[in-house]
């Protein structure tokens, strides 16, 4: 463990990983029906049904296969078709087109505690899940106590699990689902449940699993998550893929999808509201942009770079003190970076007509990922006398050694024994 | 050490089999069917448990309450329509003739209302799991049985008391009777479950359906009787004779009525029809061949349940 970690990256793969997952071709059609009685279906017998029909694909012709203990991660928006590929995976629903082929013991943590009857105590509730989830009862009893200090509910076991509060509840539904010793272990969203002490040890369970060398696919909305714990990350729009590979590329590229709509979206809010709003503010912040020195607009901000912000606003009846300030947070939301006008101390002439400010970041380091840039017209009292939040967005390089918001490179070598500081 | 393990599982992995499990290629059939139903058994066994606990769940009777309404139905039949409506005159030990039909029916109807709400009922675990979604049905089938046996004791138990205690060769009737319901039950049970996903007026048809069905078997009434007006109305041999005897409700009423019924043994046989084994066996077959069709219609049906319900 002291320098093996250093001198080997990848663990070495003696055996070669058999494929346990085989995705050939799959389609899946939803028919979305509009009469849904006896009476309604009869009235609209035949030809005059098909228009109350309407197919929806959301798989279209996917192809993937997945090797033994990968952690894969499928990431897109709502509705992009990734946990109907999970649920084809784990044959909950059928496709409509292609195949699917599998090997090993296959589990599916679609949802905690599905299964679960409120009426049974947590211990018969433990006997039942096990078995659905495919454990003998030889096994669950071997296994029961495991569980039960997992869930950490040992007083409650005895209880009917309609009496527990949601957290108890979940708590026993995964100690039960790990506990399964499952060879593809199936996960939709159900990380983000539980408080934080639980769900560090959810994680910390999923890495426990890799090490094991069980293959995990794993649906999720957190980006930070995907990058963290998945080797491969699978991005899928409207049913298709459209990447499959390295985790940080592919949730770049959603992150542009989701941009890319986000930036639509808005532009036809603000054609909806006729740019009334304008009119009633008296400042206005028109624009920004963000680009680095050299470059060319859009281009990815490197570390060492200048990175040059224009705001341009302007003030309808005119103001003598005013502030202007940018804003940059990760795509988490997070504030990195924050300056004003004031905070530098630049002395600003009077503001009436549109007028460019140009904020120059000299020698950035971001790390990896996309960042957002707001700009927002202040008074000296620090009104804001107009906003615009995510004025305009920029991309780091990620960088393969290091993963957060700071550029630095990280050199490393083992300094040999050390005997550790003792306490006097 | 976790090296060894993940070693030790990717190697086992390769000498597993690629199984496809879902669209083209995929195994199915009624043997795949039975299969995977014989691996989930141990499974399907707690969720007939969890269906009987829930049903008296947080009472201080319990399962004593699965006697307590057989007992009543019993002493109503017995009492209202045997002594007070005067049935009894002519049908000797009125009581344990009514219950012994009662019962049988009883077992049928819960197994198809029953079945037919199961996969509806089970949404969530067939949203989220993978199982052989036969077993649904088949639970409550499985609760059907035990209710079914609850309500035999209770049966034998009258027999004991109106010393008729059925020791006689009608017997062999048995378990051909107990039997044939279990066959037509779980087939249409398994079809109406599939219906029902599709169509949720099917389970209200069925209560319907279940009603009529009561009255259109000779459970209250005796056989001969509305054999007798149908050979007025429409002729001795007619279609309508015909599925009115050969019905597999019917047949099984009486069969079952023919073995746990011994008091109408001085009756003679024109309680029955001809050759009433036979026509039992017959029906079976017919049952099993139905049973196995149905399977087949659920397994194409089941692809779409997930996103159905």
């Amino acid at each position: 463990m002291t320098d093996a970690g250093l001198t080997s990256t990848a663990p070495a793969d003696e055996v070669r990983a058999p494929a346990v997952v085989k995705i050939d071709g799959v389609s899946k059609r939803f028919v979305i029906r509009k009469d849904n009685s006896l009476k309604e279906r009869i009235v609209t017998l035949g030809r005059a049904g098909r228009r109350h029909r309407e197919d929806f694909w959301a798989l279209k012709d996917v192809s993937i296969e997945i090797p033994a203990g990968q952690t894969v991660a499928l990431i897109g928006h709502n509705g992009s078709g990734k946990s109907t590929l999970l649920k084809v995976i784990g044959g909950i629903i059928d496709p409509t087109g292609g195949s699917v082929a599998r090997r090993g013991r296959i589990a599916a943590l679609l949802e905690l505690g599905a299964g679960f009857h409120p009426d049974l105590t947590g211990r018969e509730n433990v006997y039942l899940n096990a078995s659905i989830l495919g454990l003998s009862r030889e096994e669950t009893e071997a296994k029961f106590d495991d569980i039960l200090a997992f869930s950490g509910i040992a007083d409650f076991i005895d209880t009917q699990v309609k009496f527990y509060s949601s957290g108890m509840y979940v708590r026993l539904a995964f100690a039960v689902a790990v506990h399964t010793d499952p060879d593809v272990l199936l996960v939709d969203e159900v990380l983000a449940v539980g408080d934080e002490a639980f769900q560090r040890k959810c994680l910390d369970k999923i890495r426990a699993f890799q090490q094991e060398g069980r293959t995990i696919v794993l649906v999720t909305h957190s980006l930070a998550q995907v990058q963290e714990l998945a080797d491969r990350a699978i991005l899928l729009n409207h049913g298709e893929v459209v990447a499959d590979g390295d985790p940080v590329e592919a949730v770049a590229a959603f992150r542009n999808i989701l941009e890319t709509r986000r930036q639509s979206e808005a532009a036809a809010r603000i054609a909806a509201q006729g740019g009334q709003l304008a009119l009633v503010r008296e400042g206005h912040v028109h624009s920004a942009t963000a680009t680095a020195v050299g470059r060319e607009p859009g281009d990815e901000v490197r570390p060492g770079d200048d990175l040059l912000i224009s705001v341009v606003v302007s003030h309808e009846p005119g103001i003598d003190d005013w502030v202007c300030a940018i804003q940059i947070d990760d795509t988490l939301g997070a504030v990195v970076y924050g300056t004003t006008t004031r905070r530098v101390g630049v002395e600003l002439p009077h503001l009436s007509t549109p007028r460019r400010v140009d904020f120059l970041l000299k020698n950035v380091a971001f790390g990896g990922g996309k960042y957002f840039v707001h700009a927002s017209l202040m008074d000296m009292a620090g009104v804001h006398l107009h906003d615009l939040p995510q004025a305009t967005s920029f991309d780091a390089p990620s960088h393969p050694d290091y993963v957060g918001i700071v550029h630095a490179l990280p050199v490393l070598s083992d300094a040999g024994e050390v005997v550790p500081d003792s306490a006097p | 050490m976790s090296e060894t393990a993940r070693a030790q599982r990717l190697s086992r992995l390769a000498h597993e089999e690629l199984v496809t499990v879902a669209g083209e290629g995929a195994a199915g059939g009624t043997w795949h069917a039975i299969g995977e139903i014989a691996r989930h058994r141990e499974m399907l066994m707690l969720l007939i448990r969890r269906d009987l606990k829930s049903r008296y769940k947080d009472s201080v009777l319990g399962f004593a309450w699965s006697l307590v309404k057989p007992i009543f139905q019993l002493l109503i039949y017995f009492v209202i329509i045997g002594h007070v409506l005067g049935a009894a005159a002519n049908t000797p030990n009125y009581g344990v003739y009514v219950f012994a039909g009662l019962i049988i029916y009883g077992f049928f109807s819960e197994i198809i209302t029953g079945s037919t709400g199961s996969i509806v009922g089970n949404s969530g675990l067939i949203k989220k799991i993978y199982l052989p979604r036969e077993v649904f049905p088949l639970a409550s089938v499985g609760s059907a049985v035990f209710n079914f046996s609850m309500q035999f004791v209770i049966l034998l138990a009258a027999t004991v008391l109106t010393r008729a205690f059925p020791i006689s060769p009608g017997l062999v009737y048995l378990l051909p009777s107990v039997l044939l319901i279990l066959v037509y039950g779980t087939a249409f049970g398994l079809l109406l479950a599939a219906a029902n996903v599709y169509l949720r007026d099917i389970q209200y048809l069925v209560e319907v359906v279940m009603m009529l069905l009561l009255w259109a078997s000779p459970i209250v009434y005796p056989f001969t009787m509305a054999s007798t007006q149908i050979a007025k109305v429409f002729g001795a041999h007619s279609w309508v004779q015909q599925i009115y005897t050969d019905n597999p409700i019917t047949l099984a009423v009486l069969g079952f009525r023919k073995a746990m019924w011994t008091s109408g043994q001085a009756l003679g046989p024109a309680m029955y029809p001809d050759h009433l084994l036979l026509r039992t066996g017959v029906a079976f077959v017919v049952g099993v061949i139905l049973l196995v069709l149905f399977q087949r219609v659920f397994a194409r049906l089941q692809g779409n349940f997930a996103q159905e319900i």
